[in-house]
């Protein structure tokens, strides 16, 4: 096991001129849950998106610093972001299933990777819906459409969806935000088995959820990494002022 | 799961197990040739849109520019005018004498005698065309009587020609077939104008007022049936709009207002008003609705009544709106054809009566174009009326663009 | 009380007139409707639809107009519509919102919306028949006239390009519709981009396709002025092919009515054909109205 899957080193990043991270230097353990909290607009998801380059998508983001993962430094010039992006995948916030069958989802990434044999997408379909616990409620229905589901489901869905290309890190975008509290228990508890295979790193304002699922949790504020530690040191003696207010509801 | 399932599984999935354990290597950039095209192809088809517009520019006003030639004739040059016409109008193929050619395009044509110097395109040139109704070719007659001398004079269709057209463009007559060609275009353009002019009095109010309605006063079920109609008449073919004004809208309108000449610059302008409505009412219902909420609301809230706040708030901060939906309607109707053959009368004439038949640009280039000859100077001058029609619009579209949206935007945000 | 009664009264007639613009607007939209369909319904007849025109045009159907119209639109959209929703692509997908290019050819786009559509039949001759036919007839007929001439292959690219930006304005809207959720959750799985256009944004988006042709043959299938001088033809014995001159309806309705020798004996044909061309635009304009309705709707869901 690595100690350092994930690894920046005084990462900064803009939107145009306007600084959202500040100085992060974080060292993210292989095979752990490492939960990101803090207020709204704190830079966590933000930070989250660019460790797999989703806000290349966003207009004049500019990043300084190093962002390594696997001991590579992933804004170099020569790396490959569709490659990058296979190998950490991504759920996100607001449950997102494509407008095609249960089926066509999970097998949507193994499909554009150049699986076409069909037992082989079976099987990865049928490995990838169980690894996300939630085979035994679509087994009957894979042909039916993904939009059909529940909230809750269509979330599990789109986790078996990212399992399903074989990401070695998986990030998680607040990924029960959305939901009742019986599918975001599902959720946890999946989070939880997940974390045998895979780095998993998830953004959430849930303290209580933070605390319950994760091995590290860091605090972030206003753009900057303030604390980042072993999720009971953080929750019951916090090295910071400021995290200790935050944990205990002071503000935010 | 059972130890003996597991193990099967383990089996099965053995085939996958090359691409499930492979390490995804991202440190070296994959040139991935398929998406490589398609963006090339796709940027490149794109750009295409740009270059037609310069491309459309450029091939219009080409076609004119040999009436811009107007450097003294000598044997050389007057040899070399010659060939590229040969060269660029290709058909006739051998030297001046060989115009008399038959050039038949397609159609069935009775050679009679005037088939066999006129290019015929489409339209069947037949005896009937001896005792037509044409209000189209203003000069027919005199077409058909002078057409061996618009032949020599096409032939050598040379610089001289060209400075006498040139000059002939700034006088009132517009007499393109005749051995004296004139080619006056201020009749036009005044027709032009006028006829603008009309159809934007009765188009403009009425629309805007309509938007008005529909994004200030009505309700739900009022705008879902307003709009779609408006909607609707957009897609009315302009041919269809002439052919309403042509047989219904002109009998119409001369038994209420009993005026002489049935068709005129007055009916054209109505009809044309018909199809510049859904423009002008578009846009100016956008630019309402573009109008914050917040400043209705506070007018309203400082006692204001719907109307006044209707025309005192909303109609101003969305003036430059109303100002582009006005240029487009213009362009619209400056520019309409069909309309403008069918229902205006097409008499090229320096009047400013409303109720005298007119004739417009585009109705010119659109009447005549299928009956000139290739190469000649009344054909430049056509493309020259379509280059100046061109800019118009163009112009009219980049004011629009640029200089109402920046201040709309101005306004709005309060920047 | 007078004051606030004056007020009411002054607000009543404001609105009032404004009522009457709108109605007035349908009302002339309805009249035009009702008596060009009344005027024609008489004629409307299975045989009208297809048979040749007999007579001297006085008396027969418009088969061959017909015929000539759905080729020219036919082959208008192959052209158009995917041209225009690769644009429509490059804009939404490809291009920076705000960069130079983008923001040139949007003006590009709109200004090729308001050129006079008789500039375009003036491109066709000047462009297609003139340099590229003259120039494909020199090249391979050894000067000979094939393609230099007024055809329906001309008059069918100068409608592709009259009718693009209708084509590329609603395959826009459309892409706009696909959230970008979608597309991010399509990355994040390690798909390119142009794999995520395919597989997710335009399946996402066929019903603005859809839009954007019904459109595009519709304002297609009424113009006259682009093929005046491009390709249209007044009467033809035979159905064309892509190298010959064709009828259409919509230039059927101009020469018959203004180009005739008797005018008043070709009326009931007249007000036929310009009633099926209305019938046409109509369910066309009527069904790209109901789709685009629907993707709006689903846009705001």
């Amino acid at each position: 096991m690595s100690e350092n899957k994930i690894h920046t080193e005084n990462m900064f990043l803009y939107y145009s001129e306007k600084m959202a991270l500040n100085n992060i230097s974080i060292t993210i353990p292989e095979k752990k849950v490492t939960a990101f909290i803090g207020p709204s607009g704190c830079g966590k998801s933000t930070f989250l998106r660019s460790l797999n380059r989703m806000n290349d998508l966003i207009d004049g983001v500019k990043i300084e610093g190093k962002v390594m993962i696997d001991g590579v430094n992933i804004y170099d010039k020569n790396i490959d972001v569709v490659n990058l992006r296979k190998k950490v995948g991504m759920v996100f916030q607001k449950s997102n299933p494509f407008a095609k069958s249960i089926y066509e989802n999970i097998a949507y990434g193994p499909k554009i990777n150049g699986v076409n044999d069909k037992s082989h997408l079976d099987e990865i379909v049928e490995t990838a819906l169980k690894n996300a616990a939630i085979w035994e409620e679509v087994k009957d229905r894979l042909g039916d459409s993904a939009l059909g589901l529940s909230g809750g489901q269509q979330q599990r869905l789109c986790i078996a969806r990212t399992l399903a290309v074989n990401p070695e890190i998986v990030l998680m975008d607040e990924p029960a935000s959305a939901l009742d509290p019986l599918s975001t228990a599902k959720i946890e508890e999946l989070i939880v088995q997940l974390k045998e295979k895979y780095t998993i790193v998830i953004v959430t304002h849930n303290m209580q959820q933070a605390a319950r699922i994760s091995d590290n949790t860091a605090f972030f504020y206003l753009g900057e990494l303030i604390e980042h530690d072993k999720t009971k040191k953080i929750f019951t003696n916090p090295d910071k002022k400021q995290t200790e207010d935050y944990i205990t509801g002071r503000f935010g | 799961m059972t130890k003996k399932e597991k193990k099967g599984k383990k089996k099965k999935l053995s085939g996958l197990e090359k691409w499930q354990s492979e390490r995804i290597d991202i440190t070296q950039k994959k040139f991935r040739i398929g998406d490589y095209l398609a963006e090339k192809v796709i940027k490149g088809v794109a750009y295409l849109s740009i270059a037609i517009v310069f491309l459309i520019f450029v091939f219009v006003f080409r076609e004119s520019f040999p009436i811009f030639n107007t450097t003294k004739p000598t044997t050389e040059s007057k040899a070399i005018v010659k060939q590229d016409s040969q060269e660029t109008y290709g058909a006739v193929t051998d030297n001046a004498s060989t115009t008399q050619t038959q050039e038949t395009y397609g159609a069935v044509s009775d050679s009679t005698e005037k088939t066999n110097v006129q290019e015929t395109y489409g339209a069947v040139t037949d005896q009937s065309a001896t005792i037509e109704q044409n209000a189209l070719v203003g000069d027919s007659a005199k077409a058909i009587n002078s057409s061996s001398d618009t032949y020599t004079v096409s032939a050598g269709s040379g610089s001289d020609d060209n400075r006498s057209a040139l000059k002939s463009m700034a006088t009132k007559e517009w007499v393109p077939v005749s051995a004296n060609p004139r080619y006056g275009l201020l009749a036009l353009i005044l027709g032009t104008i006028k006829i603008t002019f009309i159809s934007l009095l009765f188009a403009a109010p009425l629309s805007i007022l309509a938007a008005l309605y529909v994004s200030v006063f009505a309700n739900k079920r009022m705008k879902e049936i307003i709009k779609p109609t408006i909607e609707l008449l957009a897609g009315f073919p302009s041919v269809v709009i002439g052919f309403f004004a042509l047989m219904v809208l002109a009998t119409f309108l001369q038994s209420v207002f009993h005026y002489e000449t049935r068709l005129n610059s007055f009916v054209g302008g109505i009809a044309m008003g018909i199809a510049a409505i859904p423009i002008i009412f578009t846009i100016t219902e956008d630019a309402l609705t573009a109008v914050p909420k917040s400043f209705y609301e506070a007018s309203l809230a400082l006692g204001a009544s719907k109307w006044q706040t209707a025309f005192f708030v909303i109609l101003p901060a969305a003036t430059p709106g109303i100002f582009a939906a006005i240029l487009l309607g213009i362009g619209r109707v400056f520019g309409e054809t069909m309309i403008a053959l069918m229902a205006t009368g097409n008499a090229a004439q320096m009047d400013l009566n409303p109720f005298a038949s007119v004739r417009t640009l585009a109705a010119t280039i659109g009447a005549e174009m299928a009956e000139v000859v290739f190469g000649d100077t009344h054909y430049n001058v056509l493309f020259l009326i379509g280059s100046l029609l061109f800019i118009f619009t163009f112009v009219i579209n980049a004011v629009a663009e640029f200089y109402v949206k920046g201040k709309l935007m101005k306004r709005i945000q309060g920047k | 009380m007078i004051n606030n009664f004056r007020k009411n009264f002054k607000g009543a007639a404001i609105e009032g007139v404004t009522l009457f613009s709108a109605l007035l607007i349908i009302a002339i939209v309805f009249v035009m409707f009702i008596v060009i369909f009344i005027g024609g319904k008489s004629q409307l007849s299975w045989e009208f639809l297809t048979s040749f025109p007999t007579e001297g045009m006085t008396k027969g159907g418009i088969f061959p107009a017909i015929y000539g119209t759905a080729l020219l639109v036919i082959i208008m959209s192959i052209a158009a519509v995917p041209f225009g929703t690769i644009t429509a692509i490059y804009l939404t997908e490809y291009a920076k919102e705000n960069s130079i290019i983008a923001k040139t050819i949007r003006f590009a786009v709109r200004t090729l919306a308001v050129i006079p559509s008789i500039i375009y039949g003036l491109f066709g001759l000047g462009f297609f028949i003139k340099f590229v036919g003259t120039h494909v007839d020199n090249a391979l007929y050894g000067g000979t006239l094939h393609w230099g001439q007024p055809n329906l292959l001309w008059a069918s690219l100068t409608m592709a390009l009259l009718t693009l930006p209708v084509v590329i304005v609603s395959v826009e809207e459309a892409l706009k519709t696909v959230p970008q959720e979608l597309r991010a959750a399509s990355l994040a799985l390690g798909a390119t981009k142009w794999q995520t256009i395919y597989k997710v944004v335009l399946p996402g988006s066929v019903s603005g396709i859809m839009t954007g042709t019904i459109l595009a043959v519709s304002r297609g299938a009424g113009e006259v002025a682009p093929i005046l001088f491009t390709g249209a033809a007044y009467y033809l014995a035979t159905l064309p092919g892509l190298g010959d001159q064709f009828m259409v309806l919509g230039y059927h309705i101009y020469v018959l009515t203004t180009q005739s020798a008797n005018v008043d004996q070709t009326l009931p044909i007249q007000f036929g054909t310009t009633c099926v061309l209305l019938m046409l635009t109509f369910v066309l304009n009527m069904s790209a109205v109901i789709l685009r309705y629907r993707i709006r709707k689903k846009k705001n869901n």
